[in-house]
């Protein structure tokens, strides 16, 4: 890594396509330098003072080039911003059936959870060739997730759930930073990304402690923490069954409608009263403070395992 | 500019000058009373230079540090502090201030023909209001600093950080008053105070961009102000607008921030280019290319700018729709900058080219400015946008359109109008000599940092991976020259003010109505109100004048 570098390494599907325009940024930038600074240098030398050249009849304006060098650069401008949209609204569209790791992040270090419930801190370990979706939340500031072979990034927010995805191409280490300013020792929540063969990944995930799934580490929250006491069809709190609700449609008590995604169950776990669902009454307590963010996405996992198993066809976005 | 003017200045001496001139008076109380708006721009010429070698001290500070990858020089709260320091007061204490209140001051009204702003005492207040903002600063440095960044991020800001954010944060409240009381009154002057004759598509370019910034200053200064007043209710009872914690959002913070400090980068930028849009015509006495299109480029700007501030959070988690409008509109906006260089190099053709030091710092604007501008197109497409913001790419971009462009732009002006302001002339070849040092300098600081933010060193990191550091080395050396490019002038100009040559009324040959009184103006700067006749920039290059101020 200690060598001399103009350009990070490729090594993500989104890398090269952001290098192509900024590649073609560069090339566009070339260009009107040159025909900026070419002409500047021209006259600065043919009109320097007291040289013998021309000067009768100067023009001093023309709308017919006035509105030729504004409409020029207005269509280039144009055409750069449809490049540069396309390409961020497939950076920023969460893709289907990627690997999902949870990332946590906090004063001053990255908290990594697996699906199969591996955790690591300041690394991330991850195959080669698969799309990997990260749901990235802050239990203090806003920090942001950055990975520059990839070209990514996001800020981190807390209270809310953000989201990143990348497909790595080339296996190797590469750097994590964080990019937003989160005070004292920002400049130390760095960390690598490990980018592995499928093979090597799997033995990885075998080597260490033997961890229970997300899922699973959910599943078991749910009844230690009570919740299973009211949302389950034999309580006798009139509560909402939360089989097959992820990503469906919720009517709320004001007759708005909400979709159940991450973000709403987290609110719902956190400030239950915020959105209360039609024909239930606000009796859930607030469960802030009594779970950690890591507690409060293995729930969710849970919450999202067994909404697939009601409707089979949920893995599709 | 065709007018008459019918005062004496050619057959009066030089002691009549100085008895008449508006600094003959020389007690403290002529100085902290006055009204007079020339020497509230030098009152303020003063205050701001105390705030730019502060912060410059804190630049150097960090380049220093930065040579090593693991630092070593002082602990990463001190670094913070100092990089929060370099911020705050070059923003709101020396750059939002430094072409407006200096130059702005002291040549609007002369250039318009008038003896004073709309409101004297108003300006005066101003200035009062801006050394009490930055005495709040100071304030909250002495006691031990503030560590946000000139952002000052919310939950950072308001939760977590420990340090003396409120009272900084009441400094640059108390500063945006004055900001905002010197933009009302350069709206006014412009409106009712003009010469017989002097209509608008009349005036000086540079009168345009302080008009067009001085609506800046008007319509987005009171957002900071609530912003900032937001912060400290939060800071001092919790009241939790951008605690997440108590159901507010910390992204609302970016866009009221945001909402001020996009605009606030156009108060720091339109100022150098009405500068440059003076010098250009003036030293290639040529008439300016295309007057209608570069005045109304100011306005476009000031009104597109209020509208690009989400460009500041495309990776904040907003939604990627209004990610998109707003990447549309950053790209519109850059193009009346484009007509502006277009302009100005059109201006060049046919004309007669003075390089004197005004004229150098004129074309070392464009060349920067254009490649700040170049590379903000970089920054508004949104993918590429997404690996860049944050890091060191974004440093330079900005750098070269605040350094770069409206440093450059002030130092061109303060030696255009330094014979007008002191009556004397400064050293021509040393002149020329800082300008292309700073030039140089600048350029070795700021153009490797684009290779580092593209290779995706982050901003605000006093450690970093040892693969960064050739380039941080270069940036420093470039720094070193850079201080040198600007202490050179400081002694220059102290020197010159005492022992340079009498300048005369107007050693440029220039056509502004500023010109056609004596140098020193004045204390109500002409004797009888000028009467305007014809347009701006009444130049010829077909007529050879000497400007080579080393033979006058």
């Amino acid at each position: 890594m200690d060598q001399f570098h103009l350009f990070p390494p490729q090594a993500s599907t989104s890398a090269q396509e952001v290098d192509h325009l900024y590649f073609t940024l560069i090339l566009i930038s070339l260009f009107f330098i040159t025909v900026v600074f070419l002409p500047i240098l021209y006259f600065c030398i043919k009109y320097r003072r007291g040289s013998a050249a021309d000067r009768s009849n100067p023009l001093n304006g023309s709308n017919l080039i006035e509105v030729g060098w504004t409409t020029l650069p207005t269509l280039m401008g144009l055409a750069l911003f449809g490049w540069g949209a396309v390409d961020y609204f497939r950076i920023e569209r969460k893709p289907a059936n990627a690997l999902q790791v949870q990332v946590v992040g906090k004063q001053w270090m990255w908290k990594v959870q697996h699906a199969e419930g591996k955790q690591e801190i300041n690394e991330l370990h991850i195959p080669v060739d698969r799309t990997i979706a990260l749901t990235l939340t802050s239990q203090d500031v806003i920090h942001s997730f950055f990975v520059p072979a990839f070209r990514v990034k996001q800020d981190v927010v807390p209270g809310k759930y953000t989201s990143e995805w990348f497909k790595p191409t080339r296996p190797g280490e590469y750097h994590i930073f964080c990019s937003q300013y989160c005070g004292t020792q920002h400049a130390k929540m760095i960390g690598r990304v490990v980018v592995m063969q499928p093979e090597a990944y799997a033995r990885w995930l075998q080597t260490g402690e033997q961890t229970e799934s997300i899922v699973r580490s959910g599943e078991r929250l749910f009844y230690d923490r009570g919740c299973s006491g009211c949302h389950s069809p034999n309580s006798k709190f009139h509560a909402p069954l939360l089989q097959g609700l992820y990503r469906k449609p919720v009517p709320l008590a004001d007759g708005t409608m909400v979709t159940a995604d991450d973000q709403y169950l987290r609110d719902s776990i956190l400030q239950p009263a915020k959105q209360i669902s039609a024909g239930y009454d606000n009796i859930m307590p607030s469960f802030s403070g009594h779970l950690t963010e890591e507690e409060i996405m293995q729930l969710i996992a849970y919450v999202k395992s067994i909404g697939r198993e009601e409707s089979p066809d949920q893995g599709k976005p | 500019m065709n007018a008459r003017v019918a005062t004496e200045i050619d057959i009066r001496t030089e002691g009549e000058f100085a008895r008449e001139s508006y600094l003959s008076e020389h007690t403290v109380r002529s100085w902290l009373l006055t009204t007079d708006h020339k020497r509230i721009g030098i009152l303020y010429l003063f205050t701001i230079l105390i705030f730019f070698a502060i912060a410059s001290v804190a630049a150097a500070m960090m380049r220093i540090e930065l040579l090593h990858p693991t630092g070593g020089l002082m602990t990463s709260e001190t670094y913070n502090k100092l990089f929060t320091i370099h911020g705050t007061l070059m923003v709101w204490f020396f750059l939002i201030p430094s072409i407006p209140a200096v130059l702005g001051n002291f040549v609007l009204p002369m250039m318009i023909g008038a003896r004073d702003v709309a409101f004297p005492k108003l300006n005066l207040t101003s200035w009062y209001l801006f050394v009490f903002g930055g005495a709040f600063a100071t304030w909250s440095l002495i006691r031990g600093g503030v560590d946000t960044g000139w952002t000052f991020y919310t939950p950072y800001s308001t939760t977590y950080a420990n340090s003396h954010v409120i009272s900084m944060a009441a400094g640059v409240f108390i500063a945006g008053f004055s900001t905002i009381i010197t933009g009302m009154n350069f709206i006014v002057t412009t409106h009712k105070m003009r010469a017989p004759g002097l209509t608008w598509f009349r005036l000086p370019l540079f009168v345009w961009s302080l008009y067009a910034t001085s609506l800046i200053m008007v319509l987005a200064t009171p957002v900071l102000a609530m912003t900032l007043g937001l912060i400290s209710l939060e800071r001092i009872w919790g009241v939790g607008i951008f605690d997440p914690n108590l159901g507010g959002d910390p992204i609302l913070f970016q866009h009221m921030f945001w909402f001020y400090s996009h605009p606030a980068v156009y108060i720091m930028i339109l100022p150098g280019m009405g500068v440059v849009s003076e010098l250009i015509p003036c030293f290639s006495r040529k008439p300016i290319f295309g007057y209608p299109w570069v005045g109304c480029a100011s306005m476009a700007i000031a009104i597109l700018g209020f509208l690009v501030w989400g460009h500041h959070m495309f990776v904040s988690s907003q939604s990627v729709y209004a990610g998109m409008i707003f990447s549309v509109l950053s790209f519109l906006v850059a193009v009346p900058s484009g007509v502006k260089v277009f302009n100005w190099t059109a201006t060049l053709h046919k004309g007669s080219i003075h390089f004197t030091t005004p004229m150098l710092y004129a074309l070392g604007f464009i060349g920067l400015f254009v490649i700040g501008g170049l590379t903000g197109l970089f920054l508004a497409a949104l993918s590429v946008d997404v690996h860049v913001h944050d890091t060191y790419f974004i440093i330079a971009h900005f750098h070269y359109i605040m350094v770069g462009g409206m440093v450059t732009g002030f130092m061109g002006g303060l030696h255009y109008w330094w014979p007008k302001i002191t009556g004397r002339l400064y050293p021509e070849i040393w002149g020329k000599l800082a300008a292309l040092t700073t030039f140089l300098g600048f350029n070795l600081t700021f153009f490797p940092l684009f290779i580092l933010g593209y290779l995706g060193q982050p901003r605000r990191y006093h450690v970093y991976p040892p693969e960064f550091q050739i380039f941080h080395v270069l940036s420093t050396a470039g720094a070193s020259i850079l201080g040198v490019g600007y202490v050179m002038p400081l002694i220059y100009f102290i020197w010159s003010a005492k022992h340079g040559r009498a300048a005369g009324p107007n050693p440029w040959r220039a056509t502004g109505l500023e010109w056609q009184t004596s140098s020193p103006p004045p204390k109500h700067n002409f004797k009888e109100t000028p009467v305007v006749t014809g347009k701006p920039y009444d130049y010829s290059a077909e007529k050879d004048v000497d400007l080579d101020l080393a033979n006058l």
